[in-house]
């Protein structure tokens, strides 16, 4: 019989001890305490009156023809500009990492001005520059494309909201990347784009998914940014989470909680597939 | 050295401009908007908007909910990370997809949220009604709707940074005799007290600049319930542009000087940073 491994095995043996130091009752009570009041009951509050509505009565508010439209351009909208924003967050990331260059620590403090900015600032201030008469909407109105007050607006907004989330997500994991990998790429011949293309870009990959996954989710609740500069016509350019603030000004508690249930299923659902991506990365890079 | 696997001059510097173009497009060029249209009509109309008895109602009513806000998300996220990050416990991971769940609540549906628990028709608002007690359109309303949007952000600052930290100090400090508060006050807290204060200036930005949320509970009362933002939105819809993008201007300058504060701490503590793996 060969000698235990001598460190492992009382801990292995033991429950986990909790912690030497103090505090773990009073700071459990207090998360526990303001977690429920601030969170949980409003949520339980959603999925009672949810629940409450019946099937029938749910599926009749939560996907009538208005509704449906309303995810439709949320969800597109959102697709679409997170996309835009993988693609140029995964470039700005790329350039902030690995380039130097002048105004470079102001170009990689302002990406975080979405984060602060507040959004019904950030919705005016793009109305303004996309309408017809506007720096940006003049130049588009010349080719005769209107971007404000259209379906095309709302992904210009959102370009806007999520562009931090990606290159955030991608910034650290690019700094980490040693240059071995690239390096030994090199050495067997592999151009640049191949490179990237086969050997960083799978590495990048977790990450970006993760950038674009914050970036949707974060658009499709998106609301302030969006109102000013999205026509706000049913069926054609109105907002699920517009939807649910008209609703509820005309007292359709049902109608406003159906539509919000759909939308907390679906961001909670990215929210797992993010923490699923997320656990995967750390057990991967636990085990290299 | 990186040579071998370096790009192009040419290339590089395509990239760059690539990169630069499309942060000026996208995030300058709204930034500049703002300002410009604030002062659009001289800086007369601008202080005259800015001093306008409605404008300055608001501007009252933000500070007053960021005041109540703030402290009680920075009690919650400092006693949240003291737990996640000092204690080993059954359910840890749960408990941060918990308090990271308000990130993906449409600032929307966190509003209807409190509408279905306090309003006439809902859970407590008919016996709060009968008791006297406003929430809804009133001030409790409005700081619940901020407190929900802006529960994580300090939390979140705060737990990779005292994780990463490890618990050796303040193991010493209780052998040594401490109590856990003199513990925290003395050993922890002067090495959490940068993350610390950026969670505290992003909760602070993000309570001041709420807006879907607070538009659901807050009823919209010119004067008495509207916040900042809010006040923009009416200003803006009565086609009164310099109006809205003064009292815009104003937060605007307050998301400045997030940003500048925490490039600031970024850069005075880019050692500790990068020895915390972030």
């Amino acid at each position: 019989m060969t000698a235990p491994p001598v460190l492992l095995e009382p801990v292995a043996l033991r429950r986990r001890p909790r912690s030497a130091l103090p505090g773990y009752g009073l700071t459990l009570g207090m998360t526990l305490l303001w977690l429920g009041l601030i969170v949980l009951l409003p949520l339980c509050a959603v999925a009672a009156r949810s629940l409450g509505l019946g099937p029938a009565h749910f599926a009749e508010a939560a996907f009538s023809p208005r509704a449906l439209a309303a995810y439709r351009l949320s969800f597109g909208a959102a697709l679409i500009a997170s996309a835009i924003n993988a693609l140029f967050g995964l470039l700005i990331a790329w350039v902030l990492v690995r380039y130097r260059f002048p105004g470079k620590r102001l170009a990689g403090a302002i990406v975080d001005l979405p984060f602060a900015l507040p959004t019904a600032v950030a919705g005016i201030a793009l109305t303004a520059l996309y309408a017809s008469h506007g720096w940006i909407g003049r130049v588009f109105a010349h080719i005769g494309v209107a971007i404000a007050y259209q379906p095309v607006g709302v992904v210009v907004a959102l370009t806007f909201i999520g562009l931090p989330f990606v290159v955030r997500t991608v910034e650290p994991v690019l700094a980490d990347l040693g240059a071995e990998i690239e390096e030994a790429a090199a050495t067997l011949g592999a151009g640049r784009l191949a490179t990237f293309r086969r050997v960083l870009l799978p590495e990048i990959a977790p990450a970006l998914t993760t950038g674009f996954a914050l970036a949707f989710a974060r658009g499709v609740g998106e609301y302030g940014s969006v109102i000013f500069i999205a026509g706000n016509m049913p069926y054609r350019s109105e907002i699920a989470p517009l939807l649910i603030v008209t609703q509820l000004e005309q007292y359709d508690y049902a109608g406003a909680t159906a539509i919000a249930a759909v939308l907390l299923v679906v961001s909670f659902g990215m929210l797992a597939v993010i923490n699923l991506i997320q656990g995967r990365e750390r057990r991967r890079l636990g085990q290299a | 050295m990186r040579r071998a696997t370096g790009e192009p001059k040419a290339v590089r510097a395509l990239l760059i401009a690539l990169a630069l173009g499309w942060l000026g497009l996208v995030i300058l060029l709204p930034l500049l908007m703002v300002f410009r249209q604030a002062f659009a009509h001289g800086l007369h109309a601008f202080a005259a908007a800015v001093a306008d008895p409605d404008a300055l109602s608001a501007i009252r009513l933000t500070l007053l909910i960021a005041a109540l806000v703030v402290p009680f998300n920075l009690v919650f996220g400092v006693a949240a990370a003291w737990l996640v990050a000092k204690h080993d416990f059954r359910g840890r991971s749960l408990l941060v997809s918990f308090i990271d769940l308000p990130f993906s609540i449409s600032p929307v549906v966190a509003g209807l949220m409190y509408v279905l628990l306090f309003g006439s028709q809902g859970w407590f608002g008919p016996w709060l009604m009968a008791h006297g007690v406003r929430i809804l359109f009133a001030v409790p309303g409005m700081f619940l709707a901020t407190a929900l949007v802006t529960f994580p952000y300090v939390a979140r600052e705060l737990i990779p940074l005292m994780t990463a930290q490890g618990r050796a100090e303040e193991e010493a400090a209780v052998t040594l005799g401490a109590s856990g508060f003199q513990t925290f006050w003395h050993v922890t807290l002067p090495n959490i007290r940068w993350g610390l204060l950026y969670g505290v200036l992003l909760t602070n930005a993000r309570a001041m600049g709420e807006f879907g949320a607070v538009s659901v509970v807050s009823g919209h009362i010119r004067g008495v319930t509207n916040t900042m933002p809010l006040e923009v939105e009416a200003l803006y819809n009565e086609y009164d542009f310099t109006g809205a993008f003064a009292v815009a201007s104003l937060l605007a300058c307050l998301g400045l000087l997030t940003l500048a504060a925490k490039a600031f701490l970024e850069w005075r503590h880019r050692d500790a940073i990068a020895a915390a793996g972030h």
